[in-house]
């Protein structure tokens, strides 16, 4: 028998962290002399007040799908995929590949094939770890801490050495063609009759992050891949007994793993910068580990995770811009999201399922 | 490359390995009890800013260092809550943890300092001093072994000697005291330890208690002796540089040493040199950067000697099954 019902599992929990870190920074805000209130009605002003800031929160939610879908792939095969900061860096280096040697006619051919060299290259960094630690044991999470490292040098010396243009003192790539360059919502919903923001980054990438999600649903509950991939998480030995190999799993879910990380330059590269830089990628990797336990591992909650961390990323902008409150706030925020849904999760745990438990009793 | 250029570099690499060594050896103590610790970036970071600021407005760098050290166990105490008490997942504490240091150090800084996430330069008893060894002055006419000694073993800030009486420190209460032998069970097989009758959870908590010192004192050398002042992300990934040197040196004090003075030099020679030119062959800067991680790597893989973790690391400890 559960413990407590299944709506507390998914929504009380995560809610109750949700207000913990909330409450936490909100001191913080207060420590630093600053009216949280007031910080609060910024953010909302800033970043849902207007389409532009809804450009902005969808362009920053875009990229948080992807990456937080990737983390959740890798979790639901119990292994925890540190690495798509590194893996969304060589996506970058996949789409300004694509979109700078390829000829394509329109963007709708370009997207696709950005699309694939993103997710090919994301996976192929995330392939080897996956290797190793199916052949060799290595620890995955130490694995993929180094490849982001070792990623970030081999971007450096790339845009450096290689596809930095002629006379540019800037280590980045020329611009890409007018053809790859992604319509945005502006340009998407003007049809439709409804104005958009024109200077908002949010693309049409935003669409593909939602299939994203839908694809990731129903790979993980309505396919044979899916139920292997759980049943592996859940206990490697049972799996093993059922005839589930596990060097399959583990390479396939972090293939899977590193090409959604991967494909998240679709957004940034293709869609917003339309060149690739040296840090691109901003921290998005490490945010997705935040959106995925926020999410509970799930694409729907993924998805509400994302547009979440999305208005945070904007509204801390905007609170910047406007206050004394610096940028990092999001990171303090995002920390104490990660903490509490992640590391402190039996602190809310454990109470919660006593009290379920003494209300069954009353009623039994 | 002469004599005097090498002893350069060699002592720019004692500097640039003592907050790896440190940092390392704290991840040693906690590893070795079984806690992951990927949060030793982030405890750097927070004592770095600690002891800078405090450092700056008292104008004592050795009230700095005990500010940094208590900082950098006040996460310790929260990586311990989060990982033992309440039996969470150790890698996502760091992760947490790290994220909060870096954070933070910026909001307070910049809400004491309004410098933008720095605090003001350090300077005078601030500061570390490098020590004058006893007779380095007078021995340094004395060909080969007189710089040797004045350059190289003299001249360090009293941290860079403390970090280095660690190692030999380390190793005697690990090896050879009652406390290290269990510590050291605990992170193997805590069911043993705790049958017994010895506090699995004590032990834990002792352990994630000296990583945090340890951690204190690296990132106070960082801002305090090897330079002047906290700057935001001081640390540059130092921590996990030193979790690799850890791996590198598969959990074991004496190893710890040459893995982090390995990756110092590394450092130290990155810094001097930018493309290294190897007879036609042109090592670009960013591959010294790299090779730490790739050492790692390769270390990890198992194809030079393979590193194995302690047994139970990464396993909260639950009393019955």
């Amino acid at each position: 028998m559960e413990k407590m019902p299944k709506w507390a599992d998914v929504v009380l929990i995560p809610l109750i962290s949700l207000i913990l870190a909330a409450a936490i920074s909100a001191l913080v805000i207060l420590g630093i002399g600053e009216d949280p209130v007031a910080a609060v009605k910024l953010m909302v002003k800033g970043s849902l007040g207007s389409t532009y800031g809804w450009g902005y929160t969808l362009y920053y939610a875009t990229n948080f799908m992807f990456t937080g879908l990737a983390v959740a792939v890798a979790f639901h095969a119990s292994m925890f995929n540190i690495g798509g900061e590194g893996q969304a860096m060589l996506g970058g280096l996949g789409v300004a590949l694509v979109c700078l040697f390829v000829p394509w006619p329109h963007w709708s051919v370009a997207i696709l094939g950005a699309i694939a060299a993103s997710a090919v290259f994301g996976a192929a960094w995330a392939a080897i770890p996956a290797y190793l630690q199916a052949r060799r044991g290595s620890h995955i999470v130490i694995t993929t801490i180094m490849f982001n490292f070792i990623a970030a040098a081999l971007l450096n010396y790339v845009l450096v050495n290689l596809l930095r243009p002629a006379g540019s003192m800037d280590p980045a790539t020329a611009k890409f063609p007018a053809a790859t360059n992604l319509p945005t919502l502006h340009e998407l919903l003007a049809p439709l009759g409804i104005s958009f923001s024109k200077s908002a980054p949010a693309n049409v990438s935003l669409i593909i992050a939602v299939l994203a999600c839908v694809a990731v649903w129903a790979l993980i509950w309505r396919t044979r891949l899916g139920f292997e991939l759980r049943a592996f998480g859940k206990s490697e030995s049972g799996a093993r007994y059922a005839g589930i190999s596990p060097f399959k799993i583990t390479m396939l879910a972090m293939l899977i793993s590193g090409g959604l990380a991967g494909m998240m330059a679709i957004n940034n590269v293709m869609g917003e910068a339309e060149r690739l830089v040296l840090n691109a990628v901003e921290g998005a990797g490490f945010i997705g580990i935040a959106v995925s336990l926020m999410g509970r591992n799930h694409p729907f909650g993924v998805f509400l995770a994302a547009i979440l961390f999305g208005f945070l990323y904007q509204g801390g902008a905007e609170l910047a811009l406007w206050t004394n409150i610096p940028r990092e706030l999001i990171v303090v925020i995002q920390a104490l999201v990660i903490l509490f849904t992640g590391a402190l999760d039996n602190m809310v745990r454990m109470p919660l399922e006593r009290l379920f438990l003494a209300l069954r009793r009353k009623e039994a | 490359m002469d004599y005097l250029t090498l002893l350069q570099v060699l002592d720019s690499t004692v500097r640039l390995a003592t907050p790896l060594l440190l940092a390392c050896l704290a991840g040693l103590f906690s590893e070795r009890a079984g806690i992951f610790d990927i949060g030793l970036e982030g405890k750097m970071l927070l004592a770095a800013f600690f002891s800078a600021a405090v450092a700056y407005v008292t104008g004592s760098v050795w009230l700095g260092l005990l500010a940094g050290i208590a900082s950098s166990m006040v996460l310790a105490g929260l990586h311990g809550l989060a990982s033992i008490t309440f039996r969470g997942n150790q890698l996502i504490s760091g992760v947490a943890i790290n994220f909060l240091a870096a954070g933070m150090t910026v909001l307070i800084a910049q809400d004491w300092f309004k410098q933008g996430g720095r605090t003001p330069s350090l300077i005078g008893g601030a500061r570390f001093e490098p020590i004058t060894l006893p007779l380095a002055e007078t021995l340094q006419p004395v060909p080969v072994i007189g710089p040797l000694y004045h350059d190289l073993i003299s001249g360090h800030t009293v941290l860079v000697y403390i970090a280095f009486l660690c190692v030999p420190a380390t190793w005697w209460l690990l090896y050879r005291t009652r406390f290290g032998l269990r510590l050291r069970a605990v992170g193997e097989n805590p069911a043993a330890v705790d049958t017994a009758g010895v506090s699995v959870v004590g032990l834990r908590y002792a352990a994630v208690a000296i990583c945090g010192i340890l951690c204190g004192i690296a990132g106070a050398y960082l801002a305090t002796a090897l330079q002047a002042g906290f700057v935001k992300d001081m640390t540059a990934g130092r921590g996990y540089i030193a979790l690799a040197a850890l791996i590198f040196a598969k959990w074991r004090p004496w190893y710890a040493l040459s893995a982090t003075l390995l990756f110092g030099l590394l450092q130290a020679v990155a810094l001097r040199y930018q493309n290294i030119d190897l007879g036609g062959v042109v090592i670009p800067v960013q591959v010294m950067d790299a090779l730490p991680y790739i050492l790692t790597v390769v270390i990890l893989a198992g194809f030079v000697g393979k590193a194995i973790p302690p047994r139970a690391g990464g396993e909260p400890y639950v009393k019955e099954r």
